[in-house]
């Protein structure tokens, strides 16, 4: 019984400490449900815990539905919980961001946000 | 032993492997997270202990009773869908008048399945079937010596798909549940026996049929910074989900008909990465539950997420 308990207590405890989460979004640019005066170079997305690049996505999307990002996905370089996405330049109006991440522990979320071009 | 102890690696070196799938887990459907609501079950299944819960309220037995309880519940996952539950409870019992009681109430199982995951409306819903064992806890703090079985039906519905029109209710979701307890034993008969004339009494104590329902309606401020509108709040105030809970009884049989009894209970749940803390006031509906207001305090853990690689994962079939 006591090698069990041991063997346990070190899974455990070997498991806990890589400690990683569910990623939540913690910030944006555009900010969530933000209008700005012109268009933004890239989305980026600041979320909760590092991510897994190869698994997750940004898309942008148009009033029609149509995906205007330039499909570039990355990871930011000193931060791995920063996802970029480049954009050409947007006319205005509404555009839907739509994420999904993979955090480095394999845990999945995903959502979706509105920002808006003035001009 | 020796086999045990392999058993146990055995298990551990599945859950690694598992480790490689992708995970969901708890209390997630599409982008809306579904906190563990504190005074009715949650609709989702998942690896979590939730580690004390802690309630006091002034009940009218005997002319008064302050009513203490301490409580633990864990779930495992033994697939993506399906979970068991074990959970007990330490009651203190003071009455106004009279010696203070205090020990374990029964001990209470459960399994759920989960029956449906709608990510983009925000849906769940699952089946469940919790026993109360009777004779497992102890008589002086009112634990049955019969036991009590209750399925039920448990509901998750968030509010992101209404129009952009209403964006700022978006936040909102309901949960809840639906179950009849229905006990093993229609009745308890007792005998007492009068010192001074040596008569005999009988007395009959009934256990109705009792419909357990109730539902939380909660606004997310994680959802409205993370969906909607960031709105500029940050750590702590971006992980609070403030709620109402309602949580009902209503015996249907056994003349106890019509006896609702339940409380109304608004707090604030924060939610961190590794665990939530809960608060809410425990207000009566009636006179028959009471006429003084508790309070239910709650630290639960998601062990998903504290021990993603083996504790935290289902048993069999890998994650989704």
């Amino acid at each position: 019984m006591k090698r069990i308990i041991l063997v346990f207590i070190l899974v455990v405890l070997a498991d806990s400490a890589r400690l990683e989460a569910h990623a939540f979004l913690k910030d944006a640019e555009p900010s969530v449900g933000s209008t700005v005066q012109t268009s933004p170079n890239e989305v980026r997305i600041r979320f909760t815990e590092n991510i897994e690049p190869a698994l997750s996505s940004i898309q942008i999307l148009d009033a029609s539905g149509k995906e205007v990002d330039k499909r570039d996905v990355h990871l930011d370089r000193s931060d791995h919980a920063l996802l970029h996405v480049s954009l050409p330049r947007l006319g205005a109006g509404t555009y839907k961001v739509v994420w999904h991440v993979v955090s480095v522990d394999t845990h999945v979320t995903s959502g979706s946000f509105t920002f808006t071009v003035s001009r | 032993m020796k086999y045990l102890s392999l058993l146990y690696l055995l298990i551990c070196a599945a859950c690694q492997f598992g480790a490689t799938s992708r995970a969901y887990a708890h209390g997630f459907a599409g982008a809306r997270f579904f906190p563990a609501t504190l005074s009715t079950d949650d609709p989702f299944v998942s690896d979590e202990l939730s580690l004390p819960t802690v309630s006091t309220i002034r009940t009218p037995e005997n002319g008064g009773t302050r009513e203490t309880d301490i409580s633990v519940d864990i779930s495992k996952r033994i697939t993506p869908e399906f979970a068991i539950g074990i959970g007990d409870t330490f009651t203190a019992l003071n009455p106004h008048e009279g010696p203070a009681v205090n020990g374990f109430g029964n001990l209470e199982l459960s399994g759920k399945y989960q029956l449906l995951k709608n990510g983009v409306h925000e849906a769940i819903v699952s089946i469940g079937l919790g026993v109360e064992v009777g004779g497992t806890g102890g008589r002086s703090v009112g634990a049955d010596s019969f036991s009590t079985w209750t399925p039920g039906i448990f509901f998750g519905k968030g509010f992101g798909d209404l129009p952009t029109e209403l964006a700022f209710l978006k936040p909102f979701a309901l949960t809840g549940q639906i179950g009849i307890a229905i006990p093993t034993s229609a009745s308890t008969r007792s005998v007492t026996v009068d010192a001074q004339t040596g008569e005999r009494e009988t007395e009959i104590e009934w256990h109705p049929d009792v419909i357990e329902w109730g539902f939380a309606l909660e606004y997310s401020v994680i959802y409205l910074q993370s969906q909607v509108k960031d709105i500029g709040l940050r750590a702590p105030f971006d992980r609070l989900i403030p709620l109402v809970e309602f949580a009902f009884e209503s015996p249907v049989n056994r003349g106890a008909q019509g006896q609702t009894t339940g409380t109304i209970n608004p707090g604030i749940i924060w939610a961190g990465k590794y665990f939530q803390l809960g608060v809410e006031a425990v207000v009566p509906i009636n006179e028959r539950t009471g006429n003084n207001v508790g309070v239910i305090a709650q630290l639960h853990f998601f062990i998903d997420d504290l021990f993603p690689h083996s504790l935290g994962r289902p048993l069999f079939g890998g994650n989704k």
